[in-house]
């Protein structure tokens, strides 16, 4: 922006004769530095001159009536960085000069222009904007997420947010932090992401796994968050957004500061704190529900036209009280929670985060480095080092409330390197490998059986991707990938597991330690899998787009999938891997018709997704111990089908009105025995009324409602036996809860001060009405209603 | 180009910490000191008799093998007798006490007693929290809830039914004696067939 006005600025000036009887002629061309393109329309000034020229259609230019010397030029162009050159003038003078004029200058620029580039050429692709993620500061990335259409979460209360895509979750769902594959044990449905959501600039959802640069086992989609880039100028500035949050009784503050030098050096440090005590439903205080949140980054690095690197570091550590109710001993304690219809403890608000908790803590560092070459492409290297522990505390016997009872380290390093071509006008090509270690280590101080094993992973993927432009509307992509993936675990089985399995008929000789009532055994499993994916992208005119895609991936089962074993204490169950899970094939065909009228646009995008051994956790039956009977949930592999559709619309009734629609449904079948699957998110409907007057401190607002139907499709329940009935009884584990519709206004205004300061302030309110509710979703809904209203009053200061 | 350079020499750290960490060590086995795997309640007949033990064992403790449970014989009609549980962990050697455990967290544990409706037999607390030491303070508990590690069984008629013994994690104390009421954790349940005679 700064630059079109700099350059509109020197427009106004009128062009001055050059004096004297200097006939030198300096001439020349700008071109883009990687396809060669002349670029029309750049400004080339004598630096001391007020005089500016411009380039033709042929990129070329001429400065006449030069006297011979040594010359200082300024190139700018709307697109692209501005740059100085000297130049020596003696006669007639020639000079190539070439700008970066690409993507990802282009990105800059469109984000300024309210969006986002795009990762894909032909997939479902949404993104989401600072201003929306800034909106969502006290809340968690999959809150956010959920604002973009087909994107739903599966929840453990309202801190534990996991984004699901197209109705899939966990390790089906990658996420790009930065550029960096989180390694964060998705595995687990009450594990979320470890990222704070102040630390990210936009998150572009991809709905398949059609970014194969990424990873090839997206079956669900992939999450691209990416930092706002940072201007290669000298400049200071940064942001504060303070919030306070009523239901929870506590706020949030995140600080952001860059600094960056023309010489393209650049420092960030961000930093967040959150704190919540109890959230509260209508009706109740959910006990012990609090959570606190700390992040921070640093990032430090060197962004020039031709090469750059870029070093970060990054913390994040939370918190998390789990609903104590939702902390059962069996399935009679379970019978009990599901048909008492509130928690069963309700006690005063407090601060305090007690057991059932959990404590996660992630380092992520990263160093990057790139080179681009001179019409050739872009050269990238990556290393980056994951840290990620889990504790999770229970309610214990003895003193042993402050021993975890699930504690976790997973250490990850990836290299990757790849190369773009993209010099070529029609076309585009990107190649690269990628290299991973992995290393799991289940602290056996715990005193509790371990639920996943010590292991360690390898990981080496190869893939290329292109672009190619058959006509001027119509774009083709393709890419294939591999990975392979091979697991290395040491893992304790109960002997009597081990033989109810029937392991001893097949697995034998994994056994490398007999300890009589366990064995030790080492399955070291090797994957094979291939990822390929093409599609079209069609700009029928200005108005139009559609997008077709096909992708096919394959997915390596989790450790989870193939090693869980036990009782999961906090969840009340028995959670059954097998070793016999191979990896499982998704062919998933997506289109997509865009279209953007005067007034009204609208997206329309079905989907179908066939999975091939389709990895799945659901109740199955009961088993007796000491303590009761508990549910049996086992992952077991089955065909499915998933098929769906999102919506959206917009119109603009006037200037100041607009409203915003959008619609997902997403059915999901197990197609060998035709039952629903279990999770699948049911379809909701959302509209949205916005005011904007932008003469009255650019006030918005907006009021929106959203109803959510009922899950009608889903597995049966299961019958159990309860010892205290002493019969067998329904376990309604697996019904569904009722419809509901939420109502939530949020508004704001911005009051700019001198010196580029601005306050921005907001407030939202969600369930405006206090509704009841509990959605299918929320694994904590057996237990307790979810969030009543809350109102978040939020301050933004840009400096 | 210094900071190729610094990358690669990083890249190359990274790559040695990874061959470092390569070990070949065997992990160790995790013994749940917390599983209780035997439930034993022993009835003593006053003023003599048989003793009657009702027993539960699961040595698997979480694991697919159900529970094991025995009654040593039958209850004489018109008889009190008194009660005791013990709760064992005999995953361990040798076999761990868990009452200790109970005894020093009293008061955030009962022992629930149910005979089903064609059980002709009462069963009332004989202990309550301040028979007990409390691990947090050392000295004995204040509070006289019933706790239920001592109890006395009187019958009746003779009759054939169920005695379900449930203990109870953080329930609600003081509670009106039914499971409804006092909620919290089931740490350990196990209904037994009697026959009165």
């Amino acid at each position: 922006m700064k630059i079109n006005i700099f350059i509109t600025l020197f427009l106004l000036v009128s062009f001055y004769g050059f004096s004297q009887d200097c006939n030198d002629i300096l001439t020349g061309q700008v071109m883009d530095y990687h396809n060669k393109t002349p670029l029309e329309n750049a400004s080339i000034q004598i630096i001391g001159n007020p005089k500016i020229v411009k380039t033709d259609s042929k990129g070329k230019f001429q400065i006449p009536n030069l006297c011979p010397g040594v010359y200082e030029l300024e190139i700018s162009h709307p697109e692209c960085t501005t740059t100085f050159i000297e130049v020596e003038v003696d006669k007639i003078a020639w000079i190539d000069i070439k700008l970066e004029h690409h993507l990802e200058e282009l990105e800059e620029v469109k984000v300024v222009g309210d969006a986002i580039a795009e990762k894909t050429t032909s997939a479902l692709e949404e993104s989401l904007r600072l201003k929306t993620l800034e909106q969502y500061s006290s809340g968690s990335l999959g809150d956010a997420l959920k604002e973009l259409s087909g994107v739903s979460s599966l929840n453990t209360g309202a801190n534990i947010v996991k984004p699901a895509i197209h109705g899939l979750n966990g390790s089906r769902v990658l996420i790009l932090n930065d550029g960096v594959r989180m390694q964060d044990m998705e595995w687990g449905d009450e594990h979320a992401p470890n990222i704070d959501i102040n630390a990210t600039g936009s998150i572009s959802v991809i709905k398949g796994a059609s970014a194969l640069l990424y990873g090839g086992d997206a079956i669900g989609g992939v999450i691209v968050m990416e930092q706002a880039r940072i201007p290669a100028k000298d400049t200071l500035y940064g942001k504060s957004i303070v919030n306070g949050v009523l239901n929870g009784r506590g706020g949030n503050i995140t600080t952001e500061l860059i600094k960056a030098f023309e010489s393209g050096w650049y420092l960030r440090g961000q930093g967040s704190y959150k704190r919540l005590g109890d959230h509260e439903a209508p009706d109740y205080i959910l006990s012990n529900t609090g959570v606190q949140e700390i992040g921070a980054s640093l990032q430090l690095g060197k962004q020039l036209f031709t090469w750059g690197w870029d070093a970060k570091y990054s913390y994040y550590n939370s918190e998390i009280a789990v609903l104590r109710a939702s902390h059962i001993g069996n399935v009679d304690d379970l019978i009990r929670g599901i048909n008492n219809g509130q928690p069963e403890i309700i006690r005063p608000f407090t601060y305090d985060i007690q057991n059932p908790r959990q404590e996660v803590t992630h380092h992520l560092g990263k160093l990057k480095f790139y080179k681009r070459f001179e019409g050739l492409g872009k050269w990238n290297v990556q290393y980056d080092y994951q840290n990620n522990r889990r504790f999770e505390f229970d309610v214990r016997r003895g003193e042993r409330d402050n021993q975890a009872s699930i504690d976790l380290e997973l250490t990850t390093h990836t290299f990757s390197t790849d190369f773009k071509l993209d010099a070529k006008e029609s076309y585009e090509l990107q190649f690269g490998i990628l290299g991973r270690f992995q290393d799991n280590f289940a602290n056996p101080e715990t005193d509790v059986r371990r639920l996943i094993p010590d292991y360690e992973k390898y990981d080496f993927g190869a893939f290329v991707t292109g672009e190619y432009r058959v006509t001027d509307g119509i774009l083709v992509d393709a890419g294939l990938r591999y990975d392979f993936n091979r697991i290395d675990a040491k893992k304790f089985y109960q002997t009597s597991r081990w033989e109810e399995r029937g392991y001893d008929q097949e697995f034998q000789d994994l056994i490398i330690d007999d300890l009589g009532t366990q064995l030790l055994t080492n399955p070291i499993f090797d994957y094979h899998n291939f990822s390929t994916t093409i599609g079209a992208q069609y700009t029928g005119d200005n108005s139009s787009v559609t997008r077709v895609n096909y992708a096919l991936s394959q997915r390596a089962p989790n450790p989870s999938e193939l090693f869980s074993d036990g009782l999961h204490h906090s969840a009340a169950r028995i959670e059954l891997g097998d070793l016999r899970i191979k990896s499982e094939t998704s062919h998933k065909i997506s289109a997509s018709y865009q279209k953007d009228l005067n007034n009204w646009g609208f997206t329309l995008e079905p989907y179908a997704n066939f999975i091939k051994d389709f990895i799945l956790l659901e109740p199955t039956d009961a088993e007796f111990t000491n303590r009761g009977a508990f549910p049996l949930w086992e992952y077991r592999q089955t065909d499915a089908r998933l098929l769906g559709v999102d919506a959206a619309a917009y119109i603009n009734w006037s200037n100041t009105w607009m409203t915003d629609h959008q619609f997902s449904f997403v059915k999901g079948t197990d197609t060998e025995t035709d039952i629903a699957l279990i999770n699948i998110p049911a379809a909701n409907l959302r509209n949205k009324l916005t005011f904007t007057k932008p003469e009255w401190n650019d006030f918005e607002f907006s009021l929106e409602s959203q109803y959510v139907f009922e899950q009608n499709e889903h597995p049966e329940d299961i019958m159990v036996f309860s010892p205290i009935q002493q019969q067998e009884v329904l376990l309604k584990i697996n019904t569904p809860p009722g419809a509901y519709h939420l109502l939530g206004v949020s508004s704001k205004m911005e009051f700019p001060f001198k010196n580029n300061l601005k306050l921005t302030t907001g407030l939202t309110v969600s369930n405006l009405l206090d509704t009841n509710y509990r959605d299918y979703l929320n694994r904590q809904r057996l237990f307790a209603d979810d969030l009543g209203r809350n109102i978040i009053l939020q301050l933004k200061f840009n400096y | 180009m210094k900071t190729i350079k610094f990358l690669s020499i990083f890249a190359l750290l990274g790559v040695a910490f990874v061959s470092c960490s390569d070990d070949d060590e065997n992990p160790d086995p995790v013994n749940e000191e917390e599983t209780i795997t035997t439930m034993t309640a022993t009835l003593v007949p006053q003023g003599g008799g048989t003793t009657v033990t009702l027993q539960s064992q699961d040595l698997d403790g979480d694991g697919p093998n159900p529970p094991m449970v025995s009654v040593s014989g039958d209850l004489s009609e018109n008889t009190v007798y008194n009660g005791t549980v013990v709760l064992l962990n005999e995953t361990e050697t040798p076999a761990e006490i868990i009452n200790e455990e109970i005894e020093g967290e009293a008061a955030e544990h009962q022992f629930f007693f149910v005979p089903n409706s064609s059980l002709n037999a009462t069963v009332t607390y004989a202990d309550d929290e301040s028979d007990y030491v409390s691990d947090e303070t050392g000295e004995n508990f204040t509070t006289t809830n019933p706790v239920g590690i001592v109890f006395t069984l009187t019958t009746t008629d003779a009759s054939t039914g169920t005695l379900a013994i449930t203990l109870r994690h953080e329930p609600k104390k003081p509670n009106d004696g039914t499971l409804a009421d006092a909620g919290g954790e089931t740490d350990i349940t196990q209904a037994f067939n009697l026959i009165i005679q």
